[in-house]
């Protein structure tokens, strides 16, 4: 029943919010965010008691075909969820100070997208599954579309819409995918799915109907090209709900809908996905070098990170799905400070451009520290929260493949290069006519950095929160997947 | 079968009431008349009546059609009350008109016999040819009224042609008797070349591609509401009678056709929604999209023999509701702008933020995103034509519905992202609001507890 509630909290305060007036609507948005963090938190008694079975709610919902209403919260599924519940309140709160015309859409937009990514996390029939998935592409379709702020208009229809083209693309044929497994399984219910016997060249052909899905929205390399130009147009909150909890849905789904399902598919391709994994994080990286707009460089440099986690994935040992865990929760809270930072930058200084900045450090040392501190965060400095994940994701790798690794590890370092030169040239130095005047952070702000750097200590140094409550689900998920 | 005889007498109602002065009567009284008769057809559920020797078979099927038919027809009727309020000394013609072509599509929905099956038809294409030119002052009317006419007529021919050859191979007209015949004997010369031809008349109706071209230059010229019975009543009608026609008889001789169906649902699908891409008018957009839609209803037709009936109708549904929505819209935003274009829903999002919430979400359903009635459609045909084998159609349908997100999504971001110079100054009728409120809700509703309507038949 708390699960139910906490599902629907954020539909519930869609309308409230909405209803509620511009005037109100981030004070109600936030309200119901801080809500449903409060539900997903409370939902974690029973697994932090031992428990390892899954909380679950199952009522039937069409009966011809065989859909079930089903939800499911197993550990797994609660670190997604309490990673969407907990960056939502942050997010809304992030844009408190910012004048949003039309806000009590707005607002109700980014919980009606918390409540389709909820969904995702939460749903045990891969009916329900694909309904969610989809639902969250609506809202910040629209949010990205209405309330982008930088360039012409035109280019910003274009990039939104090429990526909302591209990930409705991608998901049907994860419909079809669904459609065909289902004729053999009778039922979408994912204890249905797990083990079902299907061909060799089933399995290889229907692991691309789901992979496209899952690569377009993470993203994998080559299906990347939507990204970087949605994040940059999308306006800072879009930006945040998109890298921060949206890409977790394709890697989450990696875990929980693909390897257990098709294993001997995954099997067959996962040389080939891992080294597009691998590809993307240098290329990714590379790109990134190069960058001068902050949020570009901010989304290469989130597209190598992810490249890393389903190298990882795909490994298809505990390591890398534990490392993968973790590192998406990390990733998750670490690129929210980061385009917050961005965000926080262009609203003083009306630029996205590093070289047009510097010497913010010195007119706003509060904002400087916190930046400091997501910066090495992001780079994985051991303590911070990245540090463990990406160490698991490494080994994973290399015990796959010594070569990739080490491919891997040198892009790491180059993450560190052009993170810390992106915050020397920002940050460091003279200040010019854009920076000489630089506001430091608001009370908001720091409250949403003040929580950021907890987490990112907390579970720097104490990672073994997450691993110890996702561990029973990885193992199940684990010994599906090498049938 | 009584749901036929209500109809056709409350056309003749509608003419009556012209004589008796209650001229301002015969739009509400036709449209809330047609939805009793739905709701009296409803009644009969699971009764199975058949009336005068075969003609008229009520199955649930043909029931659950008419009340489909009945309702659209109704919505449609409540909205020209205003639509023709320069014309209201001829609302009784219009109105009596519009009751007939639901007749003839019940009549289309319902038919145990090919006689009955080509009356139902005429009186449907009869009554829209007049509609069609229904703006008299106009020239594209008039031109959609001559093109419709023509290859109308010439579709009828074939049909009659065809009905002739199948009756010349079996002595009958009756459904039960052709197929009993068709199943005991060999498919001869006779047989395909009938099927043959009644195809191709039923592909030209429900503008299937390659027998499309009247749609667009028909749709564009007609009056909206006009173009709004032509796409949802014709249409579902058209498509139920194929279903019903082809399951009923001619399943022994599908073999032959099966690839004529494929191709012809590709070709349909393929350039319905190319098509759509191109067009600045919001009239010739719908045209081809719905066009579209008939390549995915065909999806219906392909897989038959694996009893689609069900699948035909959710889409039936949803399609019909959201093309209401979009052509009541239409209407109020042409009638108020003097363009049809897209462009004249520039800015509908700041100016009218209900109504672009309603076309958002038809459009939405059309495009066939969850959780809305038009998703569902597409999963069941989806769904249906992957049980029977067509992985390749349903690839290239899924490749479609994607490329229809284009032109779909071009309405909705011309009403939010740009702005409309002060157009849109009205007032929505309540009529309109009303029929655009059900449309809309039907069309979540649908979505939402999709079992109502999925487990029919």
């Amino acid at each position: 029943m708390l699960l139910l509630i906490t599902l629907f909290l954020p539909l519930v305060f869609a309308a409230v919010t909405y209803l509620a007036g511009d005037r109100l609507a981030k004070i109600s948005a936030f309200t119901g965010s801080l809500l449903t963090l409060i539900g997903t938190v409370m939902l974690a008694q029973p697994l932090l008691s031992g428990s390892t079975n899954a909380i679950t709610f199952a009522t039937q919902w069409i009966t011809n075909p065989n859909i079930q209403f089903a939800l499911q919260v197993d550990g797994l599924g609660w670190v997604m969820l309490l990673l969407a519940t907990l960056l939502t309140p942050l997010i809304i709160l992030s844009s408190f100070n910012k004048v949003i015309d039309n806000a009590r859409s707005f607002y109700a937009l980014v919980l009606l997208m918390q409540f389709g990514m909820m969904g995702v996390f939460v749903s045990a029939d891969a009916f329900l599954y694909y309904i969610f998935w989809e639902l969250a592409l609506i809202p910040i379709y629209f949010i990205a579309l209405l309330w982008g702020e930088n360039s012409d208009k035109a280019f910003r229809n274009r990039a939104v819409f090429k990526f909302f083209v591209y990930t409705l693309a991608g998901s049907l044929f994860m419909l079809i995918g669904f459609i065909y497994i289902y004729q053999l399984a009778g039922s979408f219910h994912i204890s249905q799915l797990y083990g079902i016997p299907l061909t060799d060249v089933e399995q290889s052909f229907l692991f691309w109907a789901f992979f496209i899905a899952f690569a377009i929205k993470i993203p994998v390399f080559p299906f990347h090209t939507w990204q970087p130009e949605t994040y940059k147009e999308a306006p800072a909150v879009g930006t945040m709900l998109l890298s921060g909890i949206m890409l977790k849905m394709g890697i989450y789904s990696l875990l929980r809908w693909l390897l257990p399902v098709l294993p001997h598919g995954v099997l067959l391709w996962t040389p080939l996905i891992i080294v597009l994994a691998v590809v993307g994080v240098l290329y990714g990286s590379l790109i990134a070098f190069r960058q001068d707009h902050l949020k570009r460089l901010l989304a290469y440099s989130s597209f190598a990170h992810v490249g890393l986690i389903t190298a990882g994935i795909f490994t298809i040992t505990a390591e890398g799905f534990q490392g993968a865990v973790v590192q998406m929760f990390a990733h998750g809270v670490n690129v929210v400070g980061l385009f917050m930072a961005a965000e926080i930058i262009f609203q003083r200084t009306g630029t996205h451009s590093i070289a047009q900045l510097g010497g913010i450090r010195s007119v706003a040392p509060w904002f400087a520290t916190a930046f400091m501190i997501v910066v090495l965060a992001s780079v994985a400095l051991p303590t911070t929260n990245a540090f463990i994940g990406e160490f698991l994701l490494l080994y994973s790798v290399y015990k796959y493949n010594t070569w990739l690794a080490v491919v891997s590890g040198l892009t790491i370092v180059f993450g560190a290069v052009y993170m810390l030169r992106m915050y020397q040239y920002s940050m460091l130095g003279e200040t010019n006519e854009n920076t000489q005047v630089f506001e430091d952070l608001k009370w908001n702000e720091k409250a949403v950095f003040t929580a950021i750097i907890i987490l990112i200590f907390a579970l720097g140094i104490q990672p073994s929160f997450i691993t110890d409550i996702v561990q029973p689900s990885l193992e199940k998920i684990l010994n599906y997947s090498i049938r | 079968m009584k749901t036929l005889l209500y109809t056709s007498l409350l056309g003749i109602a509608c003419m009556l009431a012209e004589m008796l002065n209650l001229r301002r009567l015969i739009t509400p009284l036709a449209s809330v008349g047609l939805l009793v008769i739905a709701v009296l057809a409803l009644t009969q559920w699971d009764s199975n009546e058949i009336a005068h020797n075969n003609m008229l078979i009520a199955d649930n099927f043909s029931l659950a059609f008419s009340a489909l038919i009945l309702v659209a027809a109704s919505f449609i009727i409540a909205l020209s009350g205003h639509f023709y309020k320069n014309e209201q000394n001829k609302i009784s013609d219009y109105t009596a008109i519009t009751v007939f072509v639901a007749a003839g599509a019940v009549a289309m929905v319902s038919f145990g016999n090919l006689a009955m099956f080509l009356l139902g038809l005429e009186v449907l294409s009869v009554s829209l040819y007049v509609l069609a030119g229904g703006k008299r002052k106009q020239i594209k009317s008039g031109e959609a009224a001559m093109k419709y006419f023509l290859m109308g007529s010439f579709a009828s021919g074939m049909l009659l042609f065809g009905i002739a050859l199948i009756y010349g191979e079996t002595a009958s007209f009756d459904l039960q008797v052709i197929a009993s015949h068709i199943e005991s004997y060999q498919p001869s010369v006779l047989t395909n070349a009938g099927v043959a031809l009644i195809l191709v008349a039923l592909l030209f109706k429900v503008s299937a591609a390659p027998f499309h071209f009247w749609a667009p230059d028909v749709y564009e010229g007609a009056p909206t509401l006009t173009t709004a019975l032509m796409a949802t009543i014709s249409k579902v009608a058209a498509f139920a009678a194929f279903y019903r026609l082809f399951s009923a008889c001619f399943i022994p001789v599908y073999p032959v056709f099966a690839w004529v169906f494929t191709v012809v649902a590709i070709l349909t699908l393929v350039i319905g929604n190319l098509s759509a891409l191109q067009q600045d008018s919001f009239k010739r957009m719908l045209a081809f999209s719905g066009i579209s839609h008939a390549g995915y209803m065909l999806l219906a037709i392909l897989s038959l023999y694996g009893k689609t009936d069900n699948a035909l109708f959710f889409y039936a549904f949803a399609y019909t509701f959201a093309s209401i929505a979009a052509f009541s819209i239409a209407i109020v935003v042409s009638e108020n702008t003097g363009s049809e274009k897209i462009e004249a829903f520039n800015g509908l999002g700041k100016s009218k933020p209900m109504m672009a919430a309603a076309l958002t979400i038809a459009m939405l359903s059309m495009a066939g995103i969850p959780p809305l009635a038009g998703f569902f459609a597409k999963y069941f045909m989806f769904s249906e034509a992957i049980k029977n084998g067509h992985l390749l159609l349903t690839l290239v349908a899924v490749i479609a519905s994607v490329v229809s997100v284009y032109y779909y999504f071009k309405v909705i971001v011309a009403m939010y992202t740009t702005s409309s110079e002060g157009k849109h100054i009205f007032q929505l009728k309540p009529v309109y609001a009303t029929v655009l409120l059900v449309s809309v809700a039907l069309t979540i509703a649908a979505g939402l507890f999709p079992s109502v309507l999925a487990n029919l038949f």
